[in-house]
């Protein structure tokens, strides 16, 4: 029935309603990068050679065993099957059963998931206000002593791997100046104060590894409105710095800063991995690493979709954002 | 040429010797270190001396010793998987963008997919499923860097495929091999060079990272980020041992990107000070 309607109605509602349907446009890229992205996960693991059951038996694989095991898992049935079965799973919000112990995996994913969030979320209240701060004190003290030791700083930071900084507040914090608690094990049973007080050093970590990187970002994205031509009437027409810095660069800087700002929470999401490693932290990053030291692919699935999901939503969440703040980008050319 | 040598600023100085001696190390490591990659000298987590300049690990291997060795590996393994990652990345995205049409549209499909999923966690999914060695993961580092050099490349040349020069070299009659090699890749390679240093500082960080992570590098092999991972309980107790190969990955990162933000502005100051590249 729809084969009939030609492509322009499409156009024509792009004309009349430009934000909406560039918005829907972008919550469909997204479902598709979604769907596509659980495939990759499926299809590239499946795709790949190496087999629990041969890694789980070890010594003892003998046809018969690795059969046996296949049959158990349901590795036997056709891969597209599978997939199908998997997916149909996770709509229904089940995540399958882990290899390795059996449990259900999404009751652990739930309580993980919110582990990391808070851990991420904690790190990015005080990371986001705080580097986009000294971003503007750059741009403000350009070339100066200030925007040099800040850029110093921030190169330096760039380049520690987040284990190193990690160990360096261990060391200080903890067994020189007993201030902070190392492991950093929370429980379901504490309180959130409890809780905050207990992720202080992995908070910290992931605040100074991620800070640099989107100070960086900020202060160039604002150098580079601060150049253009416009900034330049505004200063000779007599309008006073912070006017012009108000009312031209930031409202042109906005998409830019949103979009450093997205980035690097997607950032933090990766960072979480490593820094909850570090500290014993029961959160979604070891659940995975210690999943893939087993080889214990369901939980891997279950982990790697969360993860791209997330990361997924909060680029979607940074272009809609961007195209609200920048109405240039609702007709794009 | 001395105008030119002066005219580097000391930050890329700094960071050009320290990369020289990580190489140097790296090259030379088994007529520069004192003791064996594996052997055993002495207690477990002794502190440094005389004979001893960084003090043992926690098996009682001599540190200084596994740290040049293990800029060996860890160099290695961040050197081939960037320069596999440029050549796959540049060739690739210089053709979508010389060729246009299906092919560009396919290719860059195909990349979006990838960077739709965070290059450790993807790394993560591949691990779990393939053997893990040194193989495998330069291939799996080198495929997933491959596709942030794809976005750059692929932006750098349809930039310059829009330029007189490579109009007129296809108005010859040359075809799209020629105007990959002759014409965009020579006016690509400064941008491309900077990004071959941020990929290979970032490539030096993964892999310490993946190994520190107990995925990377196997033992007994030395690498930094294992070398984290093998004397992270000393800290606890005081022992500094798990710090010192975390501040050699720091030190070579640092000078890589020193030499990188030279590069850069150097760029930026050939295009009129844009510095938006």
């Amino acid at each position: 029935m729809n084969d009939h309607i030609p492509v322009f109605p499409l156009a024509r509602l792009h004309g009349r309603y430009p934000l909406t349907t560039r918005i829907v446009g972008r919550l469909l890229l997204s479902l598709v990068l979604l769907v596509a992205s659980s495939l990759l996960i499926f299809g590239g693991i499946e795709a790949l050679p190496g087999d629990f059951a041969t890694t789980y038996l070890g010594q003892a694989a003998t046809p018969q065993a690795v059969a046996n095991i296949r049959a158990e898992l349901g590795l036997d049935a056709p891969a597209y099957a599978r997939y199908l079965d998997w997916v149909a799973g996770l709509l229904h919000g089940d995540f399958g059963h882990s290899w390795a112990s059996g449990q259900d995996i999404g009751a652990q994913l739930g309580s993980r998931l919110s582990n990391s969030l808070l851990l991420a979320g904690a790190a990015a209240i005080i990371a986001v206000p705080l580097s986009i701060g000294l971003g503007l004190i750059a741009v403000l003290y350009r070339d100066r002593l200030i925007d040099r030791l800040i850029n110093l700083f921030s190169l330096a930071a760039v380049s520690l791997p987040e284990f190193f900084v990690a160990y360096l507040l261990i060391l200080w914090l903890v067994v020189k100046n007993p201030v902070a608690a190392f492991p950093a094990t929370v429980y379901a049973s504490m309180g959130l104060g409890a809780k905050l007080v207990t992720i202080a050093l992995p908070v910290a970590t992931l605040v100074l590894v991620v800070i640099a990187h989107m100070m960086r970002m900020t202060r160039a994205a604002i150098i580079n409105v601060m150049d253009s031509a416009y900034m330049e009437t505004a200063a000779l027409k007599g309008l006073s710095r912070w006017r012009a810095i108000l009312r031209h660069a930031t409202p042109n800087a906005l998409a830019p800063i949103i979009n450093v700002v997205a980035l690097n929470l997607a950032y933090l999401i990766v960072g979480v991995v490593v820094v909850e490693v570090v500290f014993v932290y029961p959160g979604m990053g070891q659940y995975m690493v210690d999943a893939v030291t087993v080889r214990d692919l369901p939980v891997v699935q279950a982990c790697g979709l969360v993860f791209a999901a997330i990361y997924i939503l909060l680029n979607m969440t940074a272009d809609i954002l961007s195209v609200l703040a920048n109405p240039r980008l609702r007709h794009p050319r | 040429m001395k105008q030119t040598l002066r005219s580097i600023p000391v930050s890329a100085w700094i960071g050009m010797a320290g990369i020289t001696v990580a190489v140097i190390c790296a090259l030379f490591a088994p007529w520069l270190a004192p003791y064996g990659e594996n052997q055993i000298v002495g207690d477990p987590w002794a502190p440094s001396s005389a004979e001893y300049l960084l003090g043992l690990d926690n098996l009682g291997r001599d540190l200084l010793s596994r740290l040049i060795y293990g800029a060996r590996t860890t160099l290695f393994v961040a050197f081939v998987s960037t320069v596999l990652a440029f050549s796959l990345g540049s060739f690739l995205s210089f053709a979508a963008a010389a060729m246009r049409g299906p092919v560009d549209v396919g290719l860059s499909r195909i990349n979006d997919l990838l960077m739709s999923i965070p290059t450790l966690i993807f790394a993560l999914i591949v691990l779990s499923a393939l053997p893990q060695n040194m193989t495998v993961l330069i291939l799996v580092m080198a495929v997933l860097d491959a596709t942030r050099v794809f976005r750059l490349g692929r932006a750098l040349a349809l930039d310059l495929s829009t330029m007189d020069f490579v109009e007129a070299a296809r108005l010859r009659g040359e075809g799209t091999l020629w105007i990959i090699f002759r014409e965009i890749l020579p006016n690509a390679l400064t941008p491309l060079l900077a990004e071959f240093g941020l990929r290979l500082a970032f490539a030096v960080l993964f892999i310490s990272t993946l190994s520190f992570l107990g995925l990377g590098i196997q033992p007994p092999t030395a690498d930094w980020g294992g070398m984290v991972k093998d004397n992270k309980d000393g800290i606890i107790f005081g022992v500094s041992a798990a710090l010192v190969p975390g501040a050699a990955i720091a030190v070579l990162t640092v000078s890589i990107n020193l030499v990188v933000d030279w590069l850069l502005k150097r760029t930026s100051s050939l295009k009129g000070g844009r510095g938006d590249g």
